[in-house]
């Protein structure tokens, strides 16, 4: 009688066991399916979702594995020894790093699309922010990227090149910073604060405000004069035992329907 | 008679074969485990060269977190200590009903996961949440403050001071408190006089711990009070954003986080136990 607390509860880990190990790995019980590990940018989360249902659909034999999360955290992590077959930044500086680590195939890099950064708010605004002025108004709670996440370097050379400009000058990039209420590490963070209305405006990219979430935020433009243009890159990891399959991914996504797929979400092609 | 004797002297055999794997056993057990917990600690420690270290100490990244660190865990410990101790002596001193209620409410944020921990607090004090709202219709913001750094820890904190410090007082033998009575002292002259001076030793160890999980917060800080050097930006949260840059001040910043645990499980240890040696 004694022993049964333990027997019970040997037996629940071992059920439990049993339901992730079936539950978990669907590829081991399907057959040998050849798994392709993507790191993609976090802006990328929604278009990826989809193309990764496509693409599973269209070859049956491969499974994509989605890591999303701030180019900068992908990039730390494949640096210290992460596995990956494909590799989507948001911007260059993080890949090419890599590359010259030699981490990648370099032959195989190359743009796949192109983004905007914009300002978003929540849909019921209420910093009441019509323009790029209101964002330096006192007491505005403004969500960034932190300096090495893509979105938050893209933001901040925004904000240098307003800074150059006379119409804006190095106060209003000051008083812009003085209003920054947190720094995120990936633009998914940024859109969540906006979302819950914790924020009064982000900078991020145009492709986040996506068709499903128009009725929650809504979107700032911000002038060709001082935008920039996000330029995606993806390559194929040296550590990557599928270097052909892996390819192939990244010249569908270069591709008519990945690019359809991605232009949905508002990404240009490069 | 003899086959009687062989088997005493095969089961005496076992069993002290049994002794000698049980004993070797555990031995690599042990070891095993304190291997498992060393290695990344020192991995860590050897990561960074000395001279490397005091270079980033340097770094603003690293002192401003530094600073805002020690600064809110101290008040958030000093709030645990004042709100703590008069709950954990009635908890420990008084049976009412819903006692048990209480204790369980506050040893919630012990296994909720921070995460839920810091969205739970975003949807109470955030500025469109429950509570929150009202503030900030009267101007003052609550979350992505300093403030919401401490309310954070306080949260996930309480918890390590209020049972270290009911233990404390459970363990005093209330001999001292009838005394003080019998002698004419009321209730708060004999807390403060007779029983806090008794159970200082506890109350200071479940302080020490309740600054050790503050200092360490995470999840919800980086959730509910955002991530700004200098203002909400810990030092957890410094290592997690400065990892993904310059991996330098991460690791000067662990290693100032690991030097402070190994000196508060001292303290603890020590107190504890001239404590119960008392």
């Amino acid at each position: 009688m004694r022993q049964s607390p333990f027997i019970v509860i040997a037996a629940i880990l071992l059920a439990a066991v049993c339901i992730s190990g079936c539950i978990g790995n669907p590829a081991q019980s399907g057959g040998d399916k050849t798994e392709l590990t993507v790191f993609a940018a976090a802006s990328l989360t929604e278009a990826m979702t989809d193309i990764k249902n496509d693409y599973e659909t269209m070859h049956p034999d491969i499974r994509v594995t989605l890591n999303l999360d701030g180019s900068q955290a992908l990039r730390t992590q494949i640096e210290q020894g992460a596995y990956a077959d494909v590799f989507l930044s948001a911007n260059t500086r993080h890949l090419y790093a890599l590359r010259d680590q030699g981490l990648m195939e370099n032959d195989t890099i190359g743009l796949f699309a192109k983004n905007r950064l914009a300002v978003i708010v929540p849909a019921a605004n209420p910093g009441n922010i019509a323009s790029l002025e209101d964002l330096a108004r006192p007491g505005i709670r403004l969500v960034i990227g932190t300096k090495d996440v893509p979105v938050g370097d893209y933001a901040r050379q925004i904000l240098d090149k307003m800074a150059d400009d006379d119409a804006y000058g190095p106060s209003y990039r000051e008083a812009v910073q003085n209003n920054v209420m947190s720094e995120e590490t990936a633009v998914t963070h940024i859109v969540a604060k906006v979302q819950l209305g914790e924020a009064d405006a982000g900078i991020a990219y145009e492709s986040d405000v996506s068709p499903r979430d128009r009725d929650t935020i809504s979107m700032i433009p911000i002038p060709d004069t001082y935008n920039v243009i996000a330029e995606y890159p993806a390559g194929v990891l040296k550590c990557s035992g599928n270097r052909d399959e892996a390819l192939h991914f990244i010249r569908y996504l270069q591709g008519e329907q990945g690019g359809e797929v991605l232009a949905r979400y508002g990404f240009a092609k490069p | 008679m003899n086959s009687v004797e062989g088997l005493v002297e095969v089961k005496r055999l076992r069993q002290s074969c049994r002794a000698i794997l049980l004993t070797f056993g555990t031995g690599v057990l042990i070891t095993l485990l304190l291997i498992f917990i060393v290695t990344p600690i020192l991995a860590l420690l050897f990561r960074i060269s000395p001279d490397r270290f005091c270079a980033s100490l340097s770094d603003p990244v690293v002192w401003d977190a530094l600073v805002l660190s020690l600064t809110t865990a101290t008040i958030s410990t000093c709030v645990i200590v004042l709100l703590g101790t008069p709950v954990a002596w009635i908890n420990a001193r008084y049976c009412y009903s819903g006692r048990e209620f209480v204790d369980t409410i506050i040893d919630l944020p012990l296994v909720l996961p921070p995460a839920v921990a810091g969205l739970a607090l975003l949807m109470a004090f955030g500025r469109m949440g429950i509570i929150g709202r009202y503030f900030y219709e009267s101007g003052i913001s609550i979350a992505f403050t300093t403030l919401a750094v401490i309310i954070a820890q306080v949260f996930v904190a309480l918890p390590f001071y209020v049972r270290q410090a009911r233990a404390s007082f459970e363990q005093l033998d209330t001999m001292y408190e009838q005394a003080a009575r019998s002698l004419g002292s009321t209730t708060l002259p004999t807390f403060f006089i007779i029983v806090l001076p008794l159970v200082k030793s506890g109350l200071i160890a479940g302080a020490i711990m309740s600054f050790a999980r503050a200092l360490g917060e995470f999840g919800a800080t980086i959730m509910f009070a955002g991530n700004i050097q200098g203002r909400t930006q810990t030092m957890p949260l410094a290592i997690y954003t400065t990892m993904q840059g310059d991996l330098n001040a991460s690791i000067t910043l662990s290693v100032i986080l690991i030097i402070i645990s190994f000196v508060v499980l001292f303290i603890v240890k020590f107190k504890l136990r001239r404590d119960v040696r008392f």
